[in-house]
């Protein structure tokens, strides 16, 4: 197929001005300077996390009852909780938990939003209005209900169903982005001039339609990275997520409630933790939007 | 527009249907059930069992179940809690109020910092003040909810003890305004500030954008003060938007805010819906989840029926 259109006179072309789009949208990345230092924030939390069994001496489970709820000292510079466990390790190991459910909430979110919005953008008629109305279906859905529901029923969710259910309550806003760009490009000249050639459906959506519709999936990809990693922690805050001893930001705040008046400690370095990376995370999102989408920089200039 | 209206009414028909079945259907899937409380305990004999079943119904086909509850449901018999016996209806009732005054509170306090701030960063843009506000608005909408609750507990509750930790008044005495606005202090600061964060975001880049059109020079041009020129010409244009997402805002009305209830103890909807997950009371989970996602459907109506109303250059076809 590629030898086809290269013959035809229209191959190399496109390329090159697509990586200089790409080229000119990193620069604008880097001239946003609250999104480069999200960048930076939310790099080492997540080197960090990810090293932590080399960063900390302590384990992040076992339990010490002559340290129990230790104030922030050197040794324990967050101070220890209830069962005298040093709270700064069990944010590391904790921030592992709630990052990757971020990341991978998102990923099953932005796979089936995608699906579905090139499904309903591509196809229209009626796979479209049945899509669509399953869209405002979910959409009237109370999220946070659903997944109080799930939480307690199943009492308490491991790291994998919080991801999928959490994924498949929140692709909707995807398949909305998606579904738009596909209608607003199936009809322009370089489609008509794929299906011209003769390229599949599937080439023209994969090669010529979805890269021009990434812009919008990305943003909405990295701000859902942030509303997941909310929701997760709220979840299990209340007791009906990642299930203790193992950490997640939000479980380790289920406690704190009882025990914040003996220990504040125990209430307000595990949220500063969720409070740094929602933020970086939201940083570099509005620094995406500047960069991917041009228009919206000079609306605002 | 009449005609509009009545056709998006009409749609909203089937989507609710679909979304009551769809309830239904989770309610009926998953683990536990309403028998669950008398499976556990031994003295009941598997035949009690079967009667209880047969006298909820639960033994017959599920869309005859569906069916029948959806009768019911529309003649304003929404079952009995599992729990206390009482009809749903009241009980959603007697907590709907607690709720609607926790967040009527929170709407307004909202709406009254967010305009003016949101007004001022636009006309102010690439100020102190705004590279300030803009800051801000990203780290309040940053902040989950529940912990900045508990912050304030700590700070405001705990340490300087200027407000009280939870409940909607001081249990025992004697209705007091003063008492009363002293409890709604903590948690309708806390279900704000995320709230003032995405409004200011709103109200701003809608306000730049009207600011930048041809009728804002023309005004200034003829010699309009700032003031009318901001108020009259620019805010009112680009309110419209706000209203929309207002107007969407408006379910949270009834949902309430299920974490900072539970965490200020505070008896609204959030906290019967709480108890009721907790509780398997499937007659009033299914009261709440359908009465919250009727209004989501109307929120969205009245959304796109105001928007229409107020900006005539939108027509719906």
């Amino acid at each position: 197929m590629a030898g086809q259109a290269t013959a035809i006179g229209i191959g190399p072309a496109p390329r090159t001005a697509q990586r200089s789009q790409w080229e000119m949208a990193l620069e604008r990345f880097r001239a946003h300077r609250p999104a480069t230092a999200g960048l930076l924030v939310l790099g080492a939390l997540a080197l960090l996390c990810a090293a932590a069994p080399l960063v900390s001496p302590y384990d992040p489970e076992s339990v010490k009852l002559s340290l129990i709820h230790e104030g922030p000292s050197l040794a324990h510079p967050f101070g220890t909780d209830s069962l005298g466990r040093d709270l700064a390790t069990r944010i590391l190991y904790g921030g592992r938990v709630s990052l990757s459910v971020g990341l991978l909430t998102v990923t099953v979110a932005i796979s089936v939003g995608t699906l579905v919005g090139t499904i309903a953008g591509y196809y229209g008629r009626w796979p479209d209005s049945v899509l669509m109305r399953l869209v405002d279906m979910m959409y009237s859905f109370p999220r946070l209900f659903l997944l109080i529901l799930f939480g307690v029923f199943f009492k308490g969710m491991t790291l994998g169903v919080i991801v999928v259910v959490l994924g498949l309550l929140s692709w909707m806003t995807t398949a909305r982005l998606v579904r738009a760009s596909f209608l607003s490009l199936k009809h322009r000249e370089f489609v008509e001039a794929a299906r011209c050639v003769g390229a599949r459906d599937r080439r023209i959506i994969v090669r010529h339609i979805l890269p021009n519709s990434l812009a919008p999936i990305i943003v909405a990809a990295t701000l859902g990275v942030a509303s997941a990693i909310i929701a997760e922690s709220t979840l299990s805050f209340l007791g009906l997520g990642i299930q203790p001893p193992t950490p997640s930001w939000g479980n380790m705040l289920k406690d704190a409630p009882s025990e914040m008046n003996l220990a504040p400690w125990v209430a307000i370095f595990p949220g500063l933790f969720i409070f740094l990376a929602v933020v970086s995370i939201n940083f570099i999102g509005d620094g995406l939007r500047d960069a991917l989408d041009p228009r919206h920089v000079t609306r605002r200039g | 527009m009449g005609r509009y209206v009545a056709r998006r009414l009409l749609q909203a028909v089937p989507l609710l249907l679909g979304i009551t079945l769809a309830t239904f259907l989770i309610l009926k899937a998953v683990p536990g059930g309403p028998l669950a409380a008398y499976e556990a305990d031994p003295s009941v004999t598997p035949e009690d069992l079967a009667r209880l079943e047969h006298a909820f119904g639960l033994d017959r086909p599920i869309p005859e179940q569906y069916l029948e509850w959806l009768g019911r449901f529309l003649t304003g018999d929404w079952g009995y809690s599992l729990a206390t016996h009482l009809p749903v209806l009241r009980m959603i009732g007697d907590r709907l109020p607690n709720t609607v005054y926790l967040m009527g509170t929170v709407y307004l306090v909202t709406l009254l910092i967010a305009v003016p701030i949101g007004v001022l960063t636009a006309v102010r843009q690439y100020s102190w003040f705004d590279h300030l506000v803009t800051g801000a608005t990203f780290m309040a909408f940053s902040t989950p909810t529940f912990w900045l609750g508990l912050l304030l507990i700590i700070v405001f509750g705990l340490n300087l003890r200027l407000f009280p930790l939870g409940g909607m008044g001081t249990l025992g005495s004697a209705f007091d305004v003063g008492d009363r606005l002293r409890h709604l202090v903590l948690p309708v600061a806390t279900l704000s500030l995320v709230g003032i964060g995405h409004y200011v975001r709103y109200l701003r880049a809608s306000m730049l954008e009207t600011i930048g059109q041809d009728y804002m020079r023309t005004a200034r041009a003829k010699g309009l003060m700032a003031r009318i020129v901001i108020g009259r010409h620019a805010f009112k244009n680009a309110a419209i938007p706000l209203v929309t997402v207002a107007a969407l805002d408006l379910p949270e009305l009834f949902v309430g805010a299920l974490v900072t209830e539970q965490i200020f103890g505070w008896p609204g909807m959030g906290r019967l819906f709480w108890d009721a997950a907790t509780r398997s009371d499937y007659p009033i989970l299914m009261g709440i989840l359908t009465v919250a996602s009727t209004l989501v459907i109307f929120a969205n109506l009245l959304a796109d029926v105001v928007y229409g109303y107020l900006d005539p250059r939108i027509r719906y076809s």
